[in-house]
């Protein structure tokens, strides 16, 4: 079903969005405060695209605000990796550069899928997606390759996170087709490896931890228990004050 | 029809970016149309936004809505195309130049080109120093990067390719 593969997409966006909210004013210097806050802000803005398109699909009373207020965790889509506790620096740019580098894939082949609607999304969303693939996969690198006190800190970033990215590649019931994931899953390993043996931990992903299990469950609406935590605070407002605005 | 195309052009071309008052929303590229609709008997006024998320876009919106009534006009409609999606190849020479003289370094190059990403030079709209650095990719707004002039020391903002 179209709208729901359209939630799917603007669920993973809002999430994202919310979460790197969570670091405004609290980023280690002003400019990458600001920069974390403008990619929270692309996201923001696709949610938005995603949830009004879906709003008119779903008819009746739905409504941008609606879609992304008034559901509970199960009816969310959205991938694991978007809810997870933004840990520390190290953990929130390597969040953000797995994702960024799956979005971009993905939106590469949306541009070209019949809807019309979504092509126009996509092809805003990719232009946008380019800076912060190239924002956070800096960021990786520097960390990575820094100092043993970083490098030891992106390391154990992969070792939490590692685990999300394997759902990033499976394909929604409600896919309309459009989008190739096997060949997501292959170019984003191959961006992948080589940014992190450029930043110094590949191999920290060796062995056994790489054919670990993945964690899987967010497209069908299983969550882990943070989404739940982001959702009280995220809809508190809507559903104390009903239908109240600024 | 109670007035012609021109002059609505006219109209909307006056209102401006309330982050850059200094551009109006024709220098960037950002109003995509006006149109006759004869069947539903109403202007139809198209805009675009620069980014997905950018806060602009709703109060452009209700500046050309305030335009338009102070004029008389009542009938109607703004929609927002998104595809073809904005690029700063649309912005205008003049509205490149009035950027620039307010402090701000015009896009560099064509669009969006991620080979340019990385090594494009940013020439200081002060001095005019080439030797400039970026210093983030992300600025007071999803549009802008900031860059220092290595020169007169003065830090500045970049309207991004995009």
């Amino acid at each position: 079903m179209l709208s729901h593969y359209l939630l799917h997409l603007a669920d993973d966006a809002l999430i994202m969005s919310q979460r790197l909210s969570e670091w405004t004013g609290h980023g280690p210097v002003l400019e990458q405060d600001i920069a974390l806050t403008n990619i929270a802000l692309d996201y923001l803005g696709q949610a938005r695209n995603f949830y009004q398109y879906a709003a008119v699909l779903t008819g009746a009373e739905a409504t941008e605000d609606s879609l992304a207020m008034l559901r509970l965790e199960h009816e969310f889509k959205n991938h694991l990796l978007v809810e997870l506790p933004n840990g520390d620096w190290g953990q929130t740019v390597l969040k953000v550069f797995f994702f960024s580098a799956y979005q971009k894939l993905l939106m590469q082949q949306l541009v070209n899928c019949p809807d019309e609607q979504v092509r126009g999304i996509a092809e805003k969303s990719l232009k946008e997606v380019s800076y912060h693939l190239r924002w956070s996969r800096e960021w990786v690198l520097r960390l990575g390759d820094g100092t043993a006190e970083s490098h030891e800190r992106m390391r154990q970033a992969l070792d939490q996170v590692w685990m999300y990215t394997g759902e990033l590649f499976e394909q929604p019931d409600y896919q309309q087709g459009w989008v190739d994931y096997n060949a997501i899953k292959t170019a984003w390993m191959e961006t992948m490896w080589q940014t992190l043996e450029e930043a110094a931990i590949a191999n920290s992903t060796g062995g056994g931890r790489l054919a670990a299990g993945f964690q899987t469950g967010g497209l069908k609406g299983q969550h882990t228990e943070h989404l739940g935590y982001i959702l009280a605070e995220m809809q508190y407002l809507q559903r104390a004050y009903p239908n109240s605005t600024w | 029809m109670n007035t012609d195309q021109p002059t609505i052009a006219r109209i909307l071309e006056q209102v401006t970016d309330p982050e850059i008052p200094v551009l109006t929303i024709a220098d960037l590229g950002i109003l995509r149309g006006v149109e006759w609709d004869e069947a539903s008997q109403q202007w139809m006024v198209s805009t675009t936004p620069t980014y997905s998320g950018c806060p602009a876009t709703d109060l452009i919106s209700m500046q050309i809505r305030l335009a338009l009534l102070s004029h008389g006009i009542q009938n109607f409609v703004i929609r927002q195309v998104l595809s073809p999606a904005w690029t700063t190849d649309w912005m205008t020479e003049a509205g490149k130049e009035k950027l620039r003289q307010y402090g701000i370094a015009p896009p560099v190059g064509k669009a969006m080109d991620e080979a340019l990403l990385e090594n494009t030079i940013v020439p200081c709209p002060r001095c005019g120093s080439q030797h400039t650095k970026l210093v983030s990719a992300f600025s007071s707004t999803a549009c802008k990067a900031f860059y220092e002039c290595q020169d007169c020391l003065e830090p500045f903002d970049h309207f991004k390719c995009h």
